[in-house]
């Protein structure tokens, strides 16, 4: 390792970070825009074209808003707790691989924050310490609304998180098939999401265009996933920690400014981040046709990083839809739904691609 | 599995409002400043002093509009005509008329109160200021010019639409200046304020017929 290697693993954090707070720019009015046209509206259309700088001039007032800290607060936790929700949120996407890896001056040039071994047990620790700035702010704001706020949002990370590791578990132990050995490595999971069913059976040979994604064998996985990622991040119809009628804005009530902004970012960073991994998990991440030889070469790289964002803003848009379709669930509904579908269900399926996959490796017993 | 029927149910609804909404039919909100809704004609906006169609001032300084108003926010000083060059038909005019906007509740009862239709209500609302002095509207600003057109008090700025201005609220339209209920023979309603220039309405039949 040299200097030039040092410089491009910089490059590559860099890259993810500025990826990250356009996406959020965007996505932050992309929402907004979709829900207005969802409800009849017209949306933000003020600033710049089709208002696209809308979340641009409300960064910019908040970040010259006063940062009033209420007496009563837990000071040092107080300040803290944004921190904790925003760099979470940003390691998190680190290790999710967004495009294909390029070759520059003879270097191979992962498009990665960093492919770490353990990457999704990374994003479960990761997506853990998140609720702890939201715990945290609850409790630190020295206020009612805030700390029921909090102790929602222990209930509900602590139910959810659960059936989104088992949907995780079963997503990994099928790829273990595909490749040589199990791997927790994103960049792993995705090559061997690549290519197409090649169609054996005689009448089945016109489907061979359909890519082999885990989503098809795993279906039920993604949609548990998915499920739980909407959850995760305390999105409509699971925004129960925020609440706006309820609790007036839950944890956050007691944060101005700045500290309120990066709740925000964070949550939208959370959303890309969640999407991309579910992308990456069930729909193949960056892999997709690339044309190789046919176009330019330069296209042919960037089109990994287009499927990837297609992908990604496919499963956004879904958590926009269903933000403006669905009520709030009550709390007791929350937990149902956590404890007695979601995680019953994802063991089931667990046992039953255990069982499946076991049987093609290994099969039937008794042979 | 009802949940799931009626989740994707909603999903349709929702997925079609947003094909409704960008393919352009289905918005149901307007621009605001650059496109404004019809009003209806019995909108209660900023009040107009009316002049007749000679140029005289309608108003005779009665304070009967003031006695009427419950925000107590009008304020009027009657006083004799000069003889020789009479401001309004009478014996005394409107020497000061001022109202206070910021307690103006519009419910127009001073309106209803006037007894030669001398004030009015228009249909423009946008009466943002930037102090409160500017809130308080005298005779200056609500008395139209003989031309039959109404002062702003910002004439330049972008949402001044003097057009709105000029439609008379719809109570001088429900009620006969006369009193008498059916409009007979009497001079009725016209679209603009104040130039009393109007035909009589017919009588029922000749209506009918
Ligand atoms: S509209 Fe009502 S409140 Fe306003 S000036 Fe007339 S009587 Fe007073
Ligand atoms: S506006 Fe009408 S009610 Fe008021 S003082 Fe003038 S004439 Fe009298």
């Amino acid at each position: 390792m040299d200097v030039v290697d040092v410089l491009f693993v910089i490059g590559r954090v860099l890259a993810v970070f500025v990826l990250l707070l356009v996406v959020t720019i965007l996505n932050v009015w992309l929402e907004r825009k979709i829900l207005a046209d969802m409800q009849n509206r017209v949306g933000p259309d003020r600033a710049g074209p089709w208002g696209i700088l809308q979340t641009v001039a409300d960064g910019l007032k908040l970040f010259f808003k006063e940062q009033i800290t209420p007496r009563k607060v837990e000071y040092g936790l107080y300040v803290l707790a944004p921190f904790l929700a925003v760099i979470p949120a940003f390691l998190m996407f680190m290790v999710v691989p967004f495009g294909r890896p390029i070759t520059i001056g003879g270097r191979e040039v992962p498009l990665q924050g960093a492919d770490l071994n353990i990457g999704l047990l990374f994003i479960l620790a990761m997506s853990s310490i998140a609720v702890y700035a939201v715990v945290l702010a609850g409790w630190s704001s020295g206020s009612k609304y805030p700390l029921l706020g909090g102790v929602r949002a222990t209930a509900q990370a602590i139910s959810y998180e659960a059936a989104m590791g088992i949907a995780m578990v079963s997503v990994v132990m099928f790829s273990a098939t595909t490749g040589p050995d199990g791997t927790l490595s994103l960049a792993a999971i995705v090559e061997r999401q690549a290519g197409t069913y090649d169609m054996t059976i005689p009448f089945l040979q016109w489907a061979d265009f359909i890519p082999r994604w885990n989503l098809w064998p795993q279906f039920v996985a993604f949609v548990i996933f998915l499920i739980a990622i909407v959850a995760e991040t305390n999105r409509a119809p699971f925004d129960l920690v925020e609440a706006e009628q309820e609790l007036v804005g839950g944890f956050h009530t007691e944060y101005s400014g700045m500290r309120f902004a990066m709740y925000f970012l964070a949550e939208y960073v959370n959303i890309f981040s969640m999407s991309a991994i579910c992308a990456t998990l069930f729909l193949g991440g960056w892999t997709g046709p690339t044309f190789d030889g046919q176009i330019p070469a330069l296209f042919s790289a960037l089109l990994p990083f287009v499927w990837f964002l297609i992908k990604t803003y496919a499963i956004i848009f879904l958590f926009f839809w269903i933000r403006a379709t669905l009520p709030r669930m009550r709390y007791d509904q929350l937990m149902q739904l956590g404890w007695k579908r979601l995680i019953p269900g994802a063991l089931i399926w667990l046992m039953v691609s255990t069982v499946v996959i076991a049987f093609r490796q290994f099969g039937p017993p008794w042979s | 599995m009802g949940v799931l029927s009626e989740f994707f149910k909603g999903l349709r609804v929702t997925g079609r409002v947003l094909v409704d909404t960008v393919t352009g039919d289905g918005l149901v909100t307007t621009k605001y400043p650059e496109e404004f809704r019809q009003k209806p004609q019995r909108f209660h906006g900023r009040h107009v002093l009316n002049r007749y169609p000679d140029g005289m001032e309608k108003c005779i300084g009665c304070e009967l509009c003031a006695g009427a108003c419950p925000a107590r926010c009008i304020y009027v000083r009657g006083a004799d005509n000069p003889p020789d060059e009479p401001v309004a038909p009478g014996e005394r005019f409107g020497y000061v008329y001022e109202i206070n906007m910021l307690r103006c509740i519009f419910c127009g009862l001073c309106v209803e109160a006037c007894p030669t239709e001398a004030i009015t209500m228009s249909s423009l609302f946008e009466m943002s200021t930037w102090n409160r002095e500017d809130a308080i509207y005298t005779k200056d600003e609500l008395l139209m010019r003989p031309d039959g057109s109404v002062p702003h008090m910002f004439p330049d700025d972008p949402l001044a639409r003097h057009k709105e201005l000029e439609t008379a609220d719809g109570w001088l339209r429900a009620t006969a200046p006369s009193g008498v209920a059916a409009y007979e023979g009497v001079q009725g309603w016209q679209g603009t304020p104040g130039r009393a220039n109007w035909d009589p309405e017919p009588d029922q039949e000749a209506r009918d017929a």
